[in-house]
């Protein structure tokens, strides 16, 4: 046989490899999470907050986490949206093309995609220490918005360059403004692709730790002011992790069922969105 | 006519406004720059910078803040990670991509974008249960040393798989914008599917290959959570894989608590993070760089 | 019932082609005949595409496809089991609606077709490159700037590479899907030629819609009309005197 045959074979066949392995390690990834975390989640885990000496085994649930991750990444998720709005209109609608800012803006939010987040968190760190906060939601939501800009901006920006340039142009010989086409005509063309961006970059926020850890603190109650500490499910699964108890331990990887059922919901919906407006669209 | 003033102002306004907040993240990197190296000046006043990064002096209560053992064990783990996980998410990618079934595709494609929205606290969960024990127990004694499992390679393993799914979707999407054409038109030259991938898809769809790894490089360089769950938290320049280490994320994360009792401690975290933000800086621009060559050489 | 003079290049027979439930060829019986231009005219979705892709088995990495028949290529079943599908698609070059240029020099663009098969020989290479983008009329515009990329020429002088392109594995057979359809009307022209020029050495089958290019280079017509084969025979018997009605509605532009 020839050696072009061969080679082919021999790639496909380590391709099949990596393949597998790869699908094998993250079906027992999820598998592990279940298995070990299916026996403590119990409904009380979701409705009850945590009871005195819940860290040593007796009883309480997480209801606090929850809510607590509920808040910083709702807050974070709409004060994000607020700024990649404008960001992500002005880079496709009003900037001067030939300029050199929107490339470095562009540049500016890969370069921001890849800050770590606890680098956010130090971040956000040195402001609660700039203005004497303590650490709160509030500080929790801006730190988290921070973290989300880019990753909101840079998903709609891939939406807006699908917009047809047809549809821009049809709303501009109709009279209307650049804003008004923006504000009137884009953002229903581009409603689920928009949608779906805000979705990822809330699931980024809810699962990520590293930064809420420096700037919200963590509480057993439920937090009901922007000035008090919140708590948060990443960081109950690691605090639960981190005691030296086996009970406690299980509740950790309940909760991380939890928090992985939450992220299904959100991937789930945003299929959901793209599949459901696509039908209303102008290609 | 009023009304048409009004409309002109309202284009005006939100020109300018949308003008303004895009320069929010040019200047939310300034600005996180500046901050954190104030925060760490007075360090400066003690040591000069060269000497605080290439020192593995690190002793806080002190004073001696030598950052070169958590720079090295960043690097081991971040660059094994990404040795792991380049060569099998682009056989994966391309497998699933211009190999497997439409079954198979629309299968994993929901599956790895929920991976990759997975938190990272998850992957350590995993980590501690499997890795840890499984480099511990089996593979160390296999290479004849000892190891408490808690090691540089065990954080590689978990970072590796943790970037896997980021990588994968992202060299998905490219390969899916590929258009049919271009594999045609090898293919009718007589040439097999591997050689059509090794020679048009693979040179075509490099510039965005290497964002993808660039993406998982930042992703890996900052992980925090997963990272430090596994990687022993050794303050020590790792001298092989099975040795524990201490990353950058890790000591932030860590000693956070502490660092406001002990003097000038929260200036050497707040440096460490300006290392990382410097890092991921670093590996952006170079990546820059090369994609603009690439591109010239293809356009 | 064959009308052609000679041996056959191709031979289709009872060929039927299905896209899941949807059948795209119905029960095509056809002569190709051996050096000539033949040229395939038809409505835009009779299954023009889909015939040549069946020529040169591309039509086996579209998902879902069943092909029924058989297919003869000098006399041998392209689709019985065994049979080496690069070495069957070596035997045609294959030029698309667009010019779809690889991402690669231009001179590497050329040489890829022999490298593949593993010429490695730098000097062989030199002359087969200069060889064919000689014959598709495209040396002296290259020449001096073989090592650019090749996405840099314009869309007709790229036509006219993947036509060196194809040339440069030696087929026997051409195929083009509408050649010149993305082209200016020079570029186009100066393809049409390349390809009269070459039928004196290949067989050439093109798929077209525009009638007047049919006129111009084909020796032989086979109209299609959705899946099927309506009429065939020589250009100036079928052009000038169609005997089935839709063959006429569609020369005269009724149907289109």
């Amino acid at each position: 046989m020839k050696w072009r045959f061969l080679e082919e074979k021999i790639f496909r066949a380590v391709m099949i490899i990596a393949t597998s392995l790869t699908a094998l390690i993250l079906i027992l990834i999820i598998g592990t999470v279940v298995v070990k975390g299916f026996k403590a989640l119990k409904l009380e885990m979701i409705f009850r907050l945590p009871q005195g000496g819940y860290y040593f085994g007796r009883e309480g649930g997480i209801l606090n986490s929850i809510i607590g991750s509920l808040q910083l990444a709702g807050g974070a998720t709409i004060l994000a949206f607020f700024f990649s709005l404008p960001i992500v209109f002005y880079l496709n609608y009003f900037s001067k093309s030939k300029s050199i800012w929107p490339t470095l803006i562009r540049f500016s939010l890969d370069v921001l995609w890849g800050v770590p987040s606890i680098v956010y968190g130090a971040f956000g760190f040195l402001l609660m220490t700039w203005f004497g906060w303590t650490a709160s939601l509030l500080l929790g939501i801006i730190t988290l918005a921070l973290l989300e800009i880019p990753i909101m901006s840079r998903a709609m920006d891939e939406v807006l360059k699908l917009v047809p340039p047809d549809l821009l142009e049809a709303s501009f010989s109709l009279g209307a403004t650049k804003f008004e086409t923006a504000w009137k005509v884009v953002i229903r063309q581009a409603l689920p692709g928009i949608l779906t961006a805000i979705l990822i970059a809330f699931g980024r926020a809810i699962g990520d730790a590293a930064s809420v850890l420096l700037t919200a603190g963590y509480t057993d109650n439920i937090t009901t002011s922007l000035f008090q500490p919140v708590a948060s499910l990443p960081l109950a699964i690691f605090f639960q992790l981190g005691t030296p108890y086996p009970e406690v331990q299980q509740r950790a990887y309940a909760a991380a069922i939890i928090l992985t059922l939450i992220i299904l919901l959100i991937s789930y919906l945003s299929r959901r969105i793209t599949r459901r407006y696509a039908k209303h669209l102008v290609f | 006519m009023t009304n048409y003033l009004w409309r002109l102002r309202k284009e005006i306004w939100a020109s300018k406004f949308m003008g303004l907040s895009s320069s929010l993240p040019v200047f939310l990197i300034l600005l996180m720059l500046l901050g954190l190296f104030l925060k760490a000046k007075p360090l400066f006043v003690l040591k000069p910078l060269s000497q605080i990064i290439f020192s593995s002096h690190w002793l806080p209560l002190k004073g001696h803040f030598g950052l070169w053992p958590f720079i090295m064990g960043t690097l081991w783990v971040t660059l094994l990670a990404l040795f792991i996980a380049a060569p099998i998410s682009l056989f994966v990618a391309i497998f699933l991509s211009e190999y497997a079934p439409s079954g198979i595709r629309e299968i994993a494609r929901p599956m790895i974008d929920l991976l990759a929205g997975l938190p990272s606290v998850i992957y350590g969960v995993w980590g501690v249960l499997i890795i840890v024990p499984f480099v511990g127990r089996y593979l160390a004694p296999l290479f004849g040393t000892y190891s408490s499992g808690y090691s540089v390679l065990a954080g590689g393993l978990v970072l590796a798989v943790m970037i896997l799914p980021t990588i994968i979707h992202v060299i998905l999407e490219i390969f899916r914008a590929i258009p049919q054409a271009v594999r045609e038109a090898s293919l009718s030259l007589g040439a097999t599917k591997w050689e059509t991938i090794k020679h048009v898809l693979l040179r075509q769809a490099a510039p965005g290959i290497l964002a993808a790894l660039v993406l998982g490089l930042s992703r890996a360089l900052g992980e925090t959570m997963a990272v430090l769950m596994v990687v022993g938290n050794v303050v020590q320049v790792p001298r092989s894989l099975f040795d524990g280490a201490y990353p950058l994320p890790a000591l932030i994360a860590n000693n956070y608590g502490e660092m406001m009792s002990i003097p000038l401690y929260d200036s050497a975290l707040m440096l460490a993070a300006a290392i990382l933000l410097v890092l991921v800086i670093i590996f952006n621009l170079i990546a820059r760089l090369i994609l603009l060559r690439v591109e010239k050489g293809l356009r | 019932m064959s009308l052609i003079i000679g041996r056959p290049h191709i031979s289709l027979k009872n060929l039927n082609v299905y896209y899941g439930h949807l059948q795209v060829l119905k029960n095509i019986t056809l002569d190709i005949p051996d050096r000539q231009i033949t040229v395939i005219i038809g409505p835009s979705g009779c299954g023009k595409t889909t015939l040549l892709k069946t020529l040169n088995r591309l039509l086996d990495s579209v998902e879902g496809v069943r092909v029924e028949g058989r297919v003869l290529v000098d006399g041998e079943d392209i689709y019985s089991p065994g049979v080496e599908v690069t070495r069957i698609r070596k035997k045609m070059g294959l030029l698309s609606q667009r010019p779809q240029v690889l991402p690669m020099s231009i001179y590497d663009n050329v040489a890829y077709g022999p490298r593949i098969h593993g010429l490695k020989n730098k000097q062989q290479l030199d002359q087969i490159v200069e060889r064919y983008l000689r014959i598709a009329g495209l040396w002296d515009e290259v020449k001096d700037r073989l090592s650019e990329p090749a996405s840099r020429l314009s869309l007709g002088q790229q036509q006219r590479l993947c036509l060196a392109r194809g040339l440069a594995v030696e087929p026997e057979i051409i195929l083009g899907d509408e050649p010149t359809s993305a082209l200016d009307p020079q570029s186009s022209q100066n393809v049409e030629k390349c390809l009269l020029s070459l039928k004196s050495q290949y067989t050439v089958l093109l798929v077209t819609h525009i009638l007047r290019q049919a006129r111009r280079i084909a020796d032989y017509i086979v109209f299609l009309y959705l899946g099927e084969i309506v009429e065939h025979g020589p250009a100036q018997e079928v052009l000038n005197n169609p005997r089935d009605p839709r063959t006429k509605a569609y020369l005269s532009g009724e149907i289109s």
